[in-house]
């Protein structure tokens, strides 16, 4: 299919002839029976690898293999911030590599998806939280990523809604990442789906992966409900449901699927104009350029795979916003929905080589998956095309057999 | 709402209540043991979707841990049963699989 550029011209030509003309974004192909690649899961993180294998590597005989609709998982379903003011070293380099990427992802795909870098503040509300944050500005500030730690009253400039007097926790100042933000997280989905299916690659929903075929230890093929296809490589990234499929392909990951949610308020004036996270009260908010103020919590406890949440964790959330922003008590709920994400040992993701040949996996973004998309999709598909990336290097899944956590459980607190 | 039966203490307790303490029945190895078996022991899950058996902990009560079967994909509860067992009791099993007719069984 012949595809048109999106630009302010096209959207003129196209207003001249009663918007007739506007193709479909991507295609709709039946699978074929065989593939140089299949990338199991058509959410950002299987869309940006499939995109930057053929951008990148020219290996565009690719499918992207979808068991819902598009970017329906936990790309639809997460808070939309981005930012990459995390201590350890490998976090921080794939991090803010896909912030980078973020700040001209629109240009690149030719789709806009929205970057909005509003800056973003992680409140020190305890001593140790202060003491925390002034150690990963330290780091940041060696590792090339741009943050700085503010004072209250700078905090209090800048989101004029905020108490910072406590009671119970004062904001006794902020970390703060100005080039942090966020991005309109189904455009990310679509504006990569729209340049994976220009590329010639087929994106395929609708169709659930139900087996994995291997021969001597080497992959062969994927049984789906459309049928049998045939791959050299497989890449798994289902977030949520990465368990299961390795269990298909008879592995085991240090994997657990938990529930975590999200709610959105009514829509209002615009009040705050940056991203706030409240780490130790546990809640985090922004808000959405409908007005919308976009709230994000804690996860269950529990492995969960029913991707909606329970009442005391928004209850959880909510009062510790209202303590720090009083003026969003009397905001009415707008809906609240769930996702589930995968969560290793030591908070950091998986970007690996599996026991398998030919199969590799990019999984265990836990509660942040979001802002790492393009950064994720840039190492799996080096990792996929060449065997090795250096920004993958320290994800590998074999990690904590050799005790080399990335600790990023203790560097992000829980909220990400 | 999650609720689970303490078999300690015979209280009916919401999730709110209780701690989830992760997947039973590891078996445990330390020193001697091998890399493979400690790294399986101590960080690889079975994380399956749907029949699951798991420590609980009953936080907020009676401060006992207890075992609960539970299906990950429904929230469906099945039992509860003490922490002092190895494997998950055969009534128990049997109760999942009349449930749960593809059940593989536990393994």
């Amino acid at each position: 299919m012949g595809f048109k550029r999106y630009s302010a011209f096209a959207v003129a030509r196209e207003a001249m002839n009663y918007h007739l003309g506007w193709e479909r974004a991507w295609g709709s192909p039946a699978p074929k029976k065989k593939y140089d690649v299949v990338i199991v899961g058509a959410g950002g993180h299987g869309l940006a690898s499939a995109y930057y294998l053929g951008k990148n590597y020219g290996i565009t005989n690719v499918a992207i293999i979808e068991k819902g609709w598009l970017g329906g998982g936990n790309t639809g379903r997460n808070t939309t911030i981005i930012r990459s003011n995390y201590l350890q070293d490998p976090s921080a380099a794939i991090y803010e590599k896909a912030r980078s990427l973020y700040e001209t992802m629109s240009q690149d795909l030719n789709y806009n998806v929205m970057f909005s870098p509003r800056g973003l503040l992680m409140l020190g509300q305890t001593e140790h939280e202060v003491r925390g944050y002034k150690r990963t500005v330290y780091a940041n500030n060696l590792q090339g990523v741009a943050t700085e730690w503010i004072s209250p009253q700078r905090v209090k400039e800048l989101v004029p809604i905020i108490n910072i007097d406590g009671p119970r926790y004062p904001i006794l100042g902020a970390l703060y990442q100005a080039r942090g933000g966020t991005a309109r997280h189904d455009a990310v989905a679509w504006g990569y789906a729209r340049a994976c299916s220009q590329m010639g690659m087929d994106v395929i929903q609708q169709c659930e992966v139900t087996g994995v075929r291997t021969e001597g230890g080497k992959v062969v093929g994927i049984d789906t409900s459309k049928g049998a296809i045939d791959c050299d490589k497989l890449g798994m990234v289902v977030a949520g449901h990465s368990s299961v499929l390795a269990e298909m392909a008879g592995f085991r990951l240090p994997i657990e699927s938990l529930a975590l949610q999200a709610l959105v308020s009514e829509p209002i004036k615009p009040c705050m104009d940056v991203v706030v996270m409240a780490n130790t009260v546990h809640g985090y908010m922004s808000q959405s350029d409908k007005g919308e103020m976009v709230i994000g919590g804690g996860t269950d406890g529990f492995n969960n795979y029913t991707q909606r949440g329970s009442f005391h964790h928004i209850e959880e959330t909510v009062r510790a916003l209202v303590e720090t922003f009083p003026m969003i008590s009397r905001l009415k709920n707008l809906r609240q929905w769930g996702g589930i994400v995968d969560m290793t040992g030591d908070r950091s993701p998986l970007i690996s080589k599996t026991p398998v040949d030919g199969i590799f996996v990019n999984c265990g973004w836990g509660t942040g998956g979001f802002k790492a998309i393009p950064g994720s999709g840039w190492a799996m598909a080096e990792l996929m095309a060449r065997g090795s990336s250096p920004l993958a290097e320290e994800f590998s899944m074999y990690r904590f057999r050799e005790g080399k956590f990335i600790d990023e459980s203790v560097a992000a607190g829980v909220a990400h | 709402m999650l609720i689970l039966e303490c078999p300690c203490c015979g209280v009916k307790a919401d999730e709110t209540e209780l701690q989830a303490g992760g997947e039973a029945h590891l078996k445990r190895y330390g020193p001697g043991s091998t890399d493979e078996e400690f790294d399986g022991y101590m960080f690889s899950r079975k994380n399956p979707k749907g029949v699951h058996f798991e420590r609980w902990r009953h936080a907020y009560g009676c401060g006992k841990w207890f075992l609960a079967a539970r299906c990950t994909a429904t929230l469906e509860v099945f039992g509860t049963y003490p922490a002092q067992t190895s494997a998950p009791p055969a009534d128990l099993q049997a109760k999942i699989k009349q449930k749960r007719p593809n059940w593989e069984g536990y393994k």
